[in-house]
């Protein structure tokens, strides 16, 4: 016990430790402990695994990569904590995706940070929270988001469905939270715009995580007459909707942001719910390209998970891009390196780092999950997989931006 | 809940008169507290440890203004948070108005505004919780809490949804010259400001309101017969109780410059009631004793395994077990050995009783860090490092010797402390049979 | 919202206002009752090990938890039917060792104690859990028997294994009714719980009698998990989501009463489900707020809808019960 409090009292006093030099410090912030743990991992070890990769070529103008853990428990106070526990021992990018909550105050504090203290800048990568405002009112100089905001995926979304004449009438149910919100506004706005013979029939805001029993919802969707759902749940929310809808007999297509998260796929299988989920991303495992095949196989390979965020890889060989284009590890050159930046994604495509708010904009997929062909891959070993429906290219995706930036 | 007055009622044995050096040493203890916050960013002057501080020293009065209610009033609360998050809120508000409107309120009177607006909400809803104590009383706290944090993301426009709010510390009107951007500036705030509420709650235990809070928590009825009501007293406290959690959530609001639904959630209010009860609820120093225990550790735990909250479980639930009193209580039983100077009595069977122990729960870590490596990272190396000891997880080996190490431990654990209990009792009618012959 | 956006109007034309409302009350009712039922299920345990032992059990859902898993296990290795019997057996063997080295020894040190006891254990056990199964939501499937719609009312399914989900429920409460009352265990245990002396010198071994009890409570808690675990989601997190709501229940039916708790169950079933088909928000019952008003607080508190809250309702009615009739419903004792 004397032991352990000793080191622990000296851990976070003594977080100052000599940079090192030799090495590029990466913070990875994200819940490694608690409810949020199980996607907060898989993330640490894609970004681990990218890090192996870049330093097997040689690393970032010739220092290695290092990803340091930092749990954040899925709590905003807690990762500026972390975070700055990462700065004290020489961290210069971090990088956050779970919770637009975290990353609303992340990108706060990097901001704060950066301006009191000049010279000793920190870059902020966001590979997965999609709140709009991120890239809008509250854009910041020194956060890069490396994910398709909602609003982008909605554009992307929309796009697809203007052109599907069997979608008449569209229910939507959502979290009631900031990102749930922002789902739903677009959703009505934009398909009144594009398709304004698309009836909404139901606009239903459910609070976050906390409804066991989903069938009243399902009995209000069944009512309405709806042919296509629209949401933005993740986790339990997703899984327990479809189990209820699969329960009552409900046939609806589900057009999804999250429905591939961990536990979705083994969600839809139990439902039966062959290829009547969709969902929109910027990659998935069975897309067609050949790059991406070998990345997935030697990933899940070494791995043992599906790579569910080719983002992150995005990203990472985007930094690395960066700094050889700018001839230095400074944040505030890199960060002037990524602006405008044009980019080869996994995936396939270009896409591109828009300037006046630091969004990269890439070709968006959607992508139905169900039974496949015999080969390809498959998701949570449950023998189905997610199949192309449909490619939105990356020009299809832009939408205009409110941010006005502070640039240094 | 009378049965909580056992461990406290060790709270108010003061002597009625205290002597001059007494009051000397009284006075001293204040001015090495207000020395050591001085002197102790010199020391630690990196980042980490100063917002570690600043941490701690929130906590401090979160936990102290909790242990107003646990440990005074014998009121168990599951709802604290709620204070603490309105007082962070209305902080938050209060420094985008302030700074907006150019008004000449420095920062350092932010915290006053939580404090108000937690005396505000207490005194609106605690008339009706206070009418109960017991389990009643913790139930309504506990559906209160889950009431308020849920609104507090469906009332967006006052909450910020799941944003929360923002602020910049730094516009706001400058005395001194101080812009408030600094974390050092930040700590001396908090720090003054802990040891001024520190100050008052432990004034506030030496008045009558104080007293008859002991009372009522002790003996309701009796209470009722000397002519004071038992409800009055229990919402008193409850107001003061808000008042403090309101400056502690406004210090934190400015230490984070954001206020956000987390700081009303059931987590806010579960590290609240653990660390007042790991530190030990029957003492004054208890809760202070236990925020920096409790908020150093899950600072540095999470570093250190990837599993703590299991550690953290686990120690808490040997707290209760094994030390009812919390870490104050422990340390407070030796007081009659210490003043009749038979400490070293029971030095040699503490230190027979601590091998065995840590052997025990080295055992324990050993065992529970490589199932954890087989089970959460099977693919990693096997070489894993479990609170800054290295260790090959896929030798046998290791499972002999966590298993040796965890039986042989309890076997000779429960001997060795059986035998400090017998030693104790000993030392203990010795040390009070030289006091009484003094 | 023009009228061409209400949820239902369509169908509203052609069938006319009777029907649609009809089938609106016929399915929350169903719906209501068969969530109400699950409560129950889930609450029935931590109400006798409440009115058996005065010990508020913060690790009830934790074992609850538990049954799910050993019952996803089982069922892994030998079907869901042993699981059904073997996994509460389990759950109750740990939790009768819970009382046995844990809870008793912190007896003496009051109820708040043993409450906060039984916290450190939620931690510890969810912690445990996580480490052996993962984070991830496990694949545990409805029996093939029980896979099947049971039947069909206007054009909604109810699966079978809901109607088994009734049915134990209304097993369970029945059987812990006679058990209680009707037994000569029953009587006992409750003697032992008021008087416990006198049961003692009777000749019967009350600290048994306790851990009996409470490994009983955490059996039933083990028998809702092994059985909702497939028609949930059966993950590391799921004592936590549900551990506050069950707690409502037992309060607002009355600390320690069984069919407080019963009542409680479908009251909250009912009022929830209810509570989500109606989409009315204030504003739509008094009119928008005036343009001065609209950006401010008060426009979050007119806009939301009651479908919106729904959830959350559960907590005012503890709130309100707490304030008028600090018992509960059918409690006799207030702590």
């Amino acid at each position: 016990m004397r032991r352990l409090l000793a080191a622990v009292i000296a851990l976070p006093l003594l977080g100052s430790a000599a940079m090192a030099q030799d090495t590029v410090k990466f913070g990875y912030i994200d819940p490694l402990s608690g409810g949020g743990a199980s996607v907060g991992e898989g993330g640490l070890k894609t970004f681990q695994y990218l890090a192996d990769e870049i330093n097997a070529q040689g690393g970032i103008l010739g220092k290695k990569v290092e990803i340091v853990p930092l749990d954040n428990k899925t709590n905003p106070q807690e990762s500026l904590i972390q975070a700055q526990k990462a700065i004290d021992s020489g961290v210069r990018y971090v990088t956050q995706g779970n919770g637009s909550a975290v990353a609303g105050a992340l990108s706060d504090f990097v901001t704060k940070f950066n301006e009191r203290n000049p010279g000793k800048e920190v870059l902020y990568f966001n590979y997965a929270a999609v709140d709009p405002i991120l890239t809008n009112d509250k854009c910041s100089f020194w956060h890069f988001r490396w994910d398709a905001n909602s609003d982008i995926k909605m554009e992307a979304l929309t796009n697809y469905m203007k052109d599907q004449p069997s979608i008449k009438k569209v229910y939507l149910i959502n979290q009631d939270y900031s990102f749930g919100q922002s789902v739903r506004t677009t959703a009505r706005a934009m398909l009144a715009k594009k398709r304004p013979d698309i009836q909404i029939v139901g606009d239903e805001l459910h609070p976050l995580l906390k409804i066991t029993d989903f069938a009243p919802y399902i009995a209000k969707i069944k009512a309405s007459g709806a042919d296509t759902v629209v949401t933005g749940n993740w986790g339990q929310d997703i899984a327990l909707l479809l189990k209820a809808a699969a329960d009552a007999g409900l046939k609806v297509n589900w057009y999804t942001y999250y429905a591939g998260g961990a536990g979705g796929p083994t969600a839809i299988k139990q439902a039966g719910l062959d290829h009547q989920v969709f969902q929109i991303t910027e990659g998935f495992a069975n897309v067609q390209n050949k790059a991406s095949q070998d990345f997935e196989k030697a990933f899940r390979a070494k791995v043992g998970l599906s790579l569910w965020y080719p983002r992150a890889v995005n990203e990472m060989r985007m930094f690395k891009a960066a700094a050889e284009k700018a001839k230095s590890l400074d944040p505030v050159k890199v960060a002037q390196a990524l602006e405008g930046m044009k980019y080869e994604v996994l995936d396939g495509g270009e896409g591109f780092m828009r300037k006046e708010d630091h969004q990269f904009f890439q070709p968006i997929y959607i992508s139905s999950f169900g039974t496949i062909p015999a080969g390809q891959f498959d998701e949570e070993n449950t023998g189905w997989g997610w199949k192309e429906v449909a490619k939105v290219d990356t020009d299809k995706t832009v939408i205009p931006t409110t941010c006005k930036m502070d640039r240094p | 809940m009378t049965d909580l007055a056992s461990h406290a009622a060790a709270l108010g044995a003061a002597p009625p008169r205290p002597t001059v050096s007494d009051r000397l040493k009284f006075y001293g203890i204040w001015l090495a507290t207000a020395v050591a916050l001085l002197v102790l960013p010199q020391v630690f002057s990196s980042g980490g440890s100063l917002t570690t501080f600043s941490l701690v020293g929130i906590s401090i009065i979160f936990a102290l203004s909790y242990n107003i209610l646990l440990g005074q009033t014998g009121m168990l609360s599951f709802g604290h948070a709620v204070y603490y998050g309105l007082g962070g809120f209305l902080a938050i508000h209060a420094i985008n108005i302030v700074g907006f409107h150019k008004w000449p309120i420095p920062l350092p009177l932010m915290p006053l505004i939580g404090g108000v607006a937690g005396l505000f909400f207490a005194a609106l809803i605690g008339w009706v919780m206070t009418q109960r104590s017991g389990t009643a009383f913790a139930m309504i706290s506990l559906g209160l809490a889950e009431l308020v944090a849920s609104s507090a993301l469906i009332l967006r426009t006052f909450f910020g949804g799941e944003a929360g709010i923002s602020a910049n510390r730094t516009k706001l009107f400058k005395v001194f010259g101080l812009s408030f951007g600094p974390q050092i500036q930040i700590y001396y705030l908090i720090a003054a400001w802990t040891l001024i509420a520190i100050i008052a709650m432990y004034a506030l235990t030496r008045t009558p309101l104080g007293r008859m809070c002991n009372a009522v928590r002790d003996n309701p009825e009796r209470v009722q017969f000397v002519g004071y009501d038992p409800h009055v007293v229990r919402y008193l406290a409850f107001c003061f109780s808000g008042f403090f959690a309101g400056i502690a959530g406004a210090l934190a609001a400015i230490n984070f410059e954001i206020a956000n639904s987390a700081y009303l959630g059931a987590t806010q209010s579960g590290t609240v009631l653990f660390s007042t009860y790991i530190g030990g609820i029957g003492f004054f120093i208890g809760p202070i004793v236990g925020a920096v225990f409790v908020t150093v550790l899950s600072l540095g735990l999470s570093d250190l395994t990837q599993v703590w909250q299991l550690y953290f479980g686990l120690f808490f639930i040997a707290v209760v077990a094994f030390a009812p009193g919390g870490i104050t209580g422990l340390l407070m039983m030796h007081r009659p050995l210490i003043r009749a100077g038979m400490l070293q009595r029971m030095l040699p069977s503490y230190l027979i009783a601590v091998v065995p122990t840590l052997a025990l729960c080295t055992g324990l870590m050993m065992m529970i860090e490589t199932i954890v490596h087989y089970t959460v990272n099977p693919n990693e190396s096997p070489n894993i490092k479990a609170f800054g000891i290295p260790f090959n997880a896929e030798r046998p080996s290791v499972w002999a010797i966590s298993a040796v190490l965890i039986i042989v431990g309890f076997i000779l654990a429960r001997m060795s402390w059986t035998r400090v209990g017998q030693t104790w009792d000993a030392t203990l009618s010795a040390a009070r049979a030289k006091v009484h012959a003094t | 919202m023009d009228g061409r956006d209400k949820p239902g109007h369509d169908e509203f034309i052609r069938h006319g206002p009777d029907k649609i409302m009809l089938e609106l009350i016929v399915i929350s009712t169903l719906n209501g009752v068969l969530y109400g039922m699950l409560l129950f299920l889930m609450a029935s345990g931590l109400t006798v090990i409440f009115s058996m032992l005065g010990v508020l059990n913060f690790a009830h859902a934790s074992f609850y938890m538990l049954g799910a898993f050993f019952g996803f296990q089982i069922s892994r290795w030998f079907g869901f039917w042993p699981g059904l019997i073997v996994a509460p057996i389990l759950a109750g063997a740990i939790g009768a060792a819970v009382e046995r080295y844990g809870l008793r020894r912190v007896h003496k040190n009051g109820h708040v104690a043993e409450l906060l006891f039984t916290f450190g254990l939620a931690f510890a056990i969810e912690e445990i859990v996580s480490i052996i199964w993962g984070k991830v939501p496990v694949d545990y499937r409805t029996p093939e028997l029980l896979d099947f719609p049971a039947f069909t009312i206007f054009s909604t399914n109810y699966p079978a294994y809901k109607m088994f989900m009734l049915a134990v429920s209304v097993v369970i409460f029945l059987g812990l009714l006679v058990a209680l009352k009707k037994t000569r265990i029953g009587l006992i245990v409750q003697a032992a719980l008021t008087h416990p002396h006198m049961v003692a010198h009777l000749g019967h071994n009350v600290e048994r009698i306790f851990m009996l009890v409470f490994g009983v409570g955490t059996a039933l808690a083990a028998v809702a998990g092994v059985i909702a675990g497939p028609s949930l989601v059966t993950q590391s997190n799921m004592a936590a989501l549900v551990g506050p709501i069950l707690f409502v229940v037992v309060v607002v039916g009355g600390l320690g009463s069984l069919p407080g708790a019963f009542i409680a169950s479908l009251l909250i079933g009912l009022l929830q489900t209810f509570a989500v088909s109606i989409n009315g928000s204030l504003g739509s019952v008094f009119g928008p707020l005036g343009p001065e008003l609209a950006q401010s607080w008060l426009s979050d508190i007119w806009n939301v809808s009651v479908a919106q809250v729904a959830p959350i309702m559960p907590y005012l009615l503890l709130v309100l019960i707490l304030i008028f009739r600090p018992m509960g419903l059918l409690g006799t004792r207030e702590s």
